[in-house]
């Protein structure tokens, strides 16, 4: 009988599955080969158990090597079935639903195949999925940077990563780091690790990174320390983040970005150009407000507070001195 | 596993898609999936619920088929009843036995687990407080499947925008024309428009509708926060022409923020540190360094009065080279923003 090269691979990959997962003990090599692999030369045999094995692997099996016997060399392989199997979960029907939302969420190839995977996994448990029963808003999660996928693997798997960053100043060097997280932050995604060559806790915006992640060692290499809350860290170090509040004075019909979640707006009051055409708004922003503001030009002056006006006056007068 | 050579079904069935590894991935969950659903599953049914194709799940089974306990009897071999889905008389419902060792999925893996995990975190951002316990039982359950949930944090969602977003979607599929209050920053005006929904797109950390606009008779895109108001119309869209043409290709958000070259203008601008962010946000044609912390930087501009807010909000890291007239402009404006300062003392200055 003639076998089609993939038909046949994948019943032998899942015969070793089967042949691994229903033994208690580690299975001997040889018996291995001479069930599944006969009539194989020593060299052929070894380079296809070891593919088989990745492959195996590399849906999430778990295959442990040891030995029945310490002084037995030859090694033996097994597959754990606590290991192997997921766990028993039980949705309830609204739980449900919002677990099959899930599938929508992400614009994002590799990702939203990952989530797929998940819910079929799921599925076969028996867990009955069916989004028909909720009225939710659908959330989206994209992440463009190129950087993205190979630091999620290397989050997920804590291995260590090597890339080239470019900072804001502009030149690009090559880093070393442990991740500890991967974070979205006022719309953007970063890496929070440890940096390896300056031995601190660094953030990276991902948008920065510059050409290929690579890793350097194992997977599971680290451990991340204990208490470490990557929201927090990034929080930290992407920058303070200080309320401020404001008053200015704006053209009416102008500062439609500031009237937005203004605390108030009072119109009818003088304005530089002698007229009563201007509205006093208050508002509260976080972090340095001075470049928005700075972005309508003539239609806003600033009241208060006294740092913001005269920061924002410097600028100005520095730009028409011509020097950027 | 001789045993089973003798029937006419062999190994020698095409995989299909993906090749060894994934058809090992399926069968995975295929037994399980049936296991779990002893009164039996029709062929349909599980190609729908597994989102595989039917043929392909036939083709999977009979791999099955040539599986089992590593003795070679026909004993330790799986069932699958082949009859009930190949015979004339067959009843189309999908049958394994004898493989009880596989009934259990295989465990998520890190990724698997954190894709799940984080799709879900970022629903409970945009849920009401009633949703959002829902989705941490949820969670709470799910957390258990993964070994080591990975600390992947995707943020806060902001939920009236997630909720535009879902009625904007609403609108897109059914066809409704929507009025909505839109604020165009470069001008710094508030305009009210009906527009024909083609389709929500994301680009560069924000979310766009694209739209026949009625107001400019054409097809304009909206970035959703800067949307105040919306509303969906009884009216149905009006298909015209340009709409039907932006229909057709499935356009990325970059492809259709660009700007052609017609209606543009060419500006050189140059930048120090503080503005280096400029090419990483906005579409540019080139950058030249230009000295030490200076660059050079080439863009297309479709709104003059855009060019002169950012050049503003980038002061002093930032000059217009060419064109002239619009370095000058951006020097009044400059100019005239002192001057209001002037005219108004602030506080602690009478």
């Amino acid at each position: 009988m003639s076998l089609a090269p993939v038909g046949a691979k994948s019943e032998r990959l899942l015969n070793l599955l089967i042949m691994l997962l229903v033994q208690r003990h580690y299975v001997p090599k040889e018996k291995i080969r001479s069930i599944l692999y006969p009539d194989m030369g020593d060299e052929a045999f070894e380079k296809m158990f070891e593919r088989d094995k990745e492959e195996l692997r590399s849906l999430g099996v778990p295959i442990e090597v040891g030995s029945l016997d310490p002084l037995f060399e030859e090694p033996g392989y097994r597959i754990r079935r606590d290991q192997f199997a997921l766990p028993e979960v039980q949705l309830e029907p609204d739980e449900s639903a919002v677990v099959s939302l899930a599938a929508k969420v992400w614009e994002h190839a590799r990702l939203a195949g990952a989530t797929a995977e998940a819910l079929r996994k799921l599925k076969a448990s028996g867990q009955e999925l069916d989004e028909s029963a909720l009225q939710i808003a659908q959330a989206h999660l994209m992440a463009e940077e190129p950087s993205f996928d190979a630091l999620w693997e290397a989050t997920c798997e804590r291995a260590q990563v090597r890339f080239g960053y470019r900072r804001a100043g502009g030149e690009s060097t090559v880093r070393n780091v442990q991740p500890w997280g991967v974070v979205r932050y006022s719309g953007r995604w970063y890496l929070v690790g440890w940096d390896l060559d300056r031995s601190e806790e660094r953030v990276f915006r991902l948008s920065r990174v510059q050409g290929a992640v690579r890793r350097i060692g194992k997977p599971g290499a680290y451990r991340i320390p204990d208490g470490v809350e990557v929201r927090e860290v990034a929080k930290r170090l992407a920058g303070p983040r200080t309320q401020t509040e404001v008053t200015v004075l704006a053209r009416s019909g102008s500062g439609y970005g500031l009237r937005r979640g203004a605390t108030s707006v009072e119109p009818g009051q003088a304005g530089p150009d002698g007229t009563a055409d201007w509205d006093l708004i208050t508002l509260t922003r976080t972090g340095n407000p001075v470049s928005e503001l700075l972005g309508y030009g003539a239609d806003v002056v600033v009241l208060e507070p006294a740092e913001v006006r005269s920061e924002l006056r410097q600028r100005l007068t520095a730009s028409l001195e011509g020097t950027p | 596993m001789t045993a089973r050579a003798s029937k006419s079904v062999g190994a020698s069935k095409p995989a299909g898609a993906g090749g060894a590894r994934e058809q090992v991935a399926r069968l995975l969950a295929l037994v399980p999936y049936l296991y779990a659903r002893p009164e039996g599953v029709t062929l349909e049914q599980a190609a729908s619920d597994l989102q595989v194709p039917g043929a392909q799940l036939v083709a999977d089974l009979k791999v099955l088929f040539m599986c089992g306990l590593p003795g070679g009897y026909p004993d330790d071999l799986i069932d699958v009843d082949l009859d009930a889905l190949e015979a004339a008389e067959g009843d189309g419902v999908l049958r394994v036995s004898n493989a009880d060792y596989l009934a259990r999925p295989l465990r998520l893996t890190a990724t698997e687990a954190s894709a799940l995990i984080v799709a879900l975190r970022a629903l409970r951002g945009g849920a009401s407080a009633e949703t959002a316990e829902v989705v941490d039982r949820a969670l709470a359950k799910l957390e258990i499947t993964a070994a080591e949930a990975a600390p992947i944090d995707p943020g806060e969602t902001d939920a009236e925008l997630a909720a535009l977003r879902t009625m904007l979607e609403d609108a897109v599929r059914e066809g409704h024309q929507v009025e909505l209050t839109y604020w165009v920053p470069s001008r710094d005006e508030e305009s009210l428009r009906v527009v024909d929904p083609i389709a929500l797109l994301s680009s560069g950390g924000f979310d766009y509708l694209d739209a026949y606009c009625h107001e400019a008779e054409a097809p304009r895109t909206f970035r959703l926060d800067r949307i105040h108001h919306a509303r969906i119309r009884e009216s149905a869209i009006q298909p015209d022409e340009a709409t039907a043409q932006r229909r057709t290709p499935a356009r990325s958000g970059e492809q259709l923020l660009a700007l052609s070259p017609e209606e543009a203008t060419a500006v050189t601008l140059e930048i120090g540190p503080g503005a280096r962010w400029v090419p990483d946000y906005y579409p540019v044609e080139a950058v030249r360094e230009n000295g030490p912390e200076r660059w050079e930087v080439d863009l297309l501009v479709a709104d003059p009065q855009w060019l002169t807010r950012l050049v503003l909000r980038l002061a002093p890291d930032a000059r217009v080279l060419r064109p002239t007239w619009l370095a000058d402009r951006v020097r009044t404006e400059s100019a005239a923003t002192l001057a209001g300062y002037d005219a108004i003392p602030g506080p602690g200055r009478p």
